[in-house]
């Protein structure tokens, strides 16, 4: 009987004394917010575009921490659900196209002599990217611009043109090696193989 | 100041190798047994406004303006970057874009110059001694002429002559290795004009004030070396001879044969005290210092069995490709393609109607027998030749993979950016995999993604920094309409109040 009673209290101390540390610890290792939100934040592509249903890339980051599917957003494609799921270790699903389609890298061009000065895409805007104020004409900051498109629907006299971004010689970079390239071909000429 | 007057050639240098490297065929004799000549006027020249690494140039001209050779057609923009001048006098015909000599075979913005036949110098001012300018004038002379690397990376020489965050420089060495095969722009441009390296190297060192100058050369270039010889006798720079091995010319490669010190992976040798220059940007610096001339010419080899003339060509920058090929006797219908550069790290043109720039040393056009297009790939069969072949002690193969997989954060976990480049991997490896062109596609898509990254930061912190600012705005007109609401109730309990006396006072009166 005693030997039941002392490991009862045994255990008991022992919960109590692993509670109270824990309890200390939860209190005093509190962190703020949840770090997993943003770390999928820092991989969403940040346009803000609304596309997944979610108003902005930070409500999407914490409702995939929540357990939505992480196949949503069209602007960051095959390699952002790639990443995501290496970042929460699930298996990488197909984009879904309910959400829209992975369109090549957009910009905002505001054909400028047609544009009337409403300042509603300057509002609609959510980085801040264009420039103008009431009745003046204006232009988007091609650089900052994410290609969102959401300056396009609420223009009045549609003067806002989604254009592929131009892929100039300073962007660009090799591509994958076909079979027939040329730099660093052999010579297959006899003195060679000799030596 | 010349402390060294003995000639320290004799003196014999510890040399030190590098891991790794090959003995291709050197191919050199076919185009260094003729004197430099210097090309004939072209009916056009096209000078692209980026001929360097950095910033592009910023046009002076406007179409239909008259030039004199030497005149500055492109401001320097920047840090790093350098001027254009134009290398002849003429007419500007506009500025457009034109293909340009760039493995993507897309064009850039250029500016057209159309000669006017009298070749005519704008003012230069000449300098007899050097020692009579500060350093920082060299510098500004150096700036001024548009000088840029001429052994092919093109970074601008200023940047280079400046010491590395007011360090000593302990080494300056010029690098005269030309280890590629088929280029010998820098063996004739030693053979024929050693004063001008070396007299362009002493004004390095004036700038740079190294410990020790040294010139390393490999033994293949035995002309050039005693030129050099000849050359640096009375001066404190030595002329060492290195064994042929390619790529000894790399510039990590040439500061551990020579000095023993590794670069560390990410630096640059001037992040230990070393710098590297190339005797062309040598010959360059003097001609600038010594008579003000700007960088408006180069010497450049062509090569290859399409062409018959072989040899090297002092060539007004802008010439065309194909125009330059057709007065050395070339043969389209023989060649397949055209490389600018060598053969192991050059790139095909895709158009031969691209201009000559600062960078270009070698322009190699070779019959299909002579340098035949790349078999079939085969799978990799862990033969290891590419690891043992590689200069930079990589390990190719895993590269290869990881590049393959897309496993980019793998591959820069193996040093990927290391890499020179060298296409050494590529070259000996027995199944003709395009080793060295993963790893470019790799490095280009790691690049990329990075500026993403860069570029969803800055939207995000744009994003953040709006939704506070409406969050402040809503706050303020909440503050002010309270404001206001307190204002009208209190003006209204005023009222009431002051009604409420004057009620009182007419009661009273009454």
């Amino acid at each position: 009987m005693s030997v039941i009673t002392t490991a009862i209290l045994a255990l008991l101390a022992l919960a109590v004394s692993f509670g109270a540390i824990l309890g200390f610890a939860a209190v005093r290792f509190k962190v703020e917010g949840n770090p997993i939100v943003d770390q999928i934040d820092s991989l969403l592509p940040q346009t803000q575009c609304g596309q997944c249903g979610h108003p902005g890339c930070r409500p999407y980051a914490q409702a995939i921490a929540d357990g939505e599917d992480i196949n949503k957003c069209p602007p960051g494609g095959e390699a952002t659900i790639q990443a995501l799921a290496d970042l929460l270790d699930v298996e990488p699903q197909p984009l879904d196209a309910e959400h829209g389609e992975e369109k090549p890298k957009q910009v905002a061009v505001i054909r400028e002599e047609e544009c009337i000065g409403c300042t509603k895409c300057i509002q609609a805007c959510p980085i801040d990217a264009i420039l103008g104020s009431a009745k003046h004409m204006h232009t988007v900051i091609e650089s900052e611009c994410t290609g969102c498109d959401l300056c396009v629907e609420p223009c009045p006299v549609d003067c806002i043109d989604m254009l592929p971004l131009a892929q100039g010689i300073q962007s660009w970079h090799w591509s994958v090696p076909r079979k027939h390239i040329i730099a660093s071909d052999k010579t297959h000429s006899p003195e060679v193989s000799a030596s | 100041m010349n402390s060294a007057l003995s000639p320290t050639a004799t003196r014999k240098r510890k040399l030190y190798e590098f891991s790794g490297g090959i003995h291709p065929q050197e191919m050199k004799s076919v185009s260094n047994q003729r004197a430099i000549v210097t090309a004939p006027m072209p009916p056009k020249l096209i000078l692209p406004l980026q001929q360097h690494i950095g910033s592009p140039g910023k046009a002076l001209v406007e179409p239909g303006q008259h030039v004199l050779k030497g005149q500055k057609i492109a401001e320097a923009q920047g840090r790093i970057s350098a001027s254009l001048h134009a290398p002849t006098s003429g007419t500007i015909k506009g500025l457009q874009d034109f293909p340009v000599a760039h493995p993507s075979g897309m064009s850039d913005l250029c500016i057209e110059l159309i000669p006017d036949g009298k070749d005519q110098w704008c003012d230069l001012t000449a300098c007899e001694h050097y020692e009579h300018l500060s350093p920082s004038e060299i510098q500004a002379k150096v700036r001024e002429a548009g000088i840029a690397g001429m052994g092919g990376a093109g970074f601008p020489t200023e940047v280079k002559l400046h010491p590395p965050h007011n360090d000593k420089v302990a080494t300056l060495i010029l690098n005269a290795a030309e280890c590629e095969p088929y280029i010998t722009a820098d063996d004739r441009l030693i053979r024929e004009r050693a004063h001008e390296v070396v007299g362009g190297m002493e004004i390095m060192a004036y700038v740079l004030q190294p410990g020790e100058c040294v010139i390393g050369i490999e033994d293949n270039k035995p002309e050039a070396i005693a030129a050099l010889q000849d050359a640096v006798k009375n001066t404190r720079i030595e002329v060492v001879v290195i064994p042929s091995k390619y790529p000894s010319g790399g510039e990590k490669q040439l500061v551990k044969i020579l000095t023993d010190k590794e670069v560390p992976s990410g630096k640059i040798p001037a992040d230990i005290g070393v710098m590297c220059q190339n005797v062309g940007t040598a010959a360059a610096v003097y001609r600038a210092v010594r008579f003000g001339e700007p960088l408006i010419s180069r010497i450049t080899t062509l090569t290859g069995d399409c062409v018959e003339q072989k040899g090297n060509v002092e060539v007004l920058l802008g010439t065309p490709v194909d125009w330059l090929l057709a007065q050395y006797g070339y043969h389209p219908d023989r060649s397949r393609r055209v490389i600018a550069g060598g053969p192991m790290m050059g790139f095909t043109l895709d158009s031969t109607q691209v201009p000559i720039v600062k960078t270009s040393n070698c322009i190699l056009a070779p019959s299909e027998t002579e340098l035949p297009l790349a078999s079939h790939t085969q799978a990799c069969i862990r033969c290891s030749q590419c690891a043992d072949a590689c200069p930079a002690e990589l390990l190719p193969q895993q590269l290869y993979w990881f590049a393959r997989a897309q496993e980019y954060d793998k591959a820069e976990h193996h040093n990927l950016f290391d890499c020179i480049e060298c296409g050494i991997c590529s070259y000996v490896c027995p199944s003709s995999i395009p080793l060295v062109q993963y790893y470019r596609h790799a490095k280009g898509q790691i690049k990329q993604q990075r500026l993403g990254q860069q570029k969803s930061d800055q939207a995000r912190i744009r994003f953040e920094s709006r939704q506070r600012r409406l969050e402040q705005e809503k706050e303020q007109k909440a503050a002010k309409r309270k404001a206001r609401a307190e204002a009208a109730a209190k003006a209204q309990a005023k009222k009431k109040a002051s009604e409420t006396q004057a009620q009182a006072d007419t009661g009273e009166n009454t």
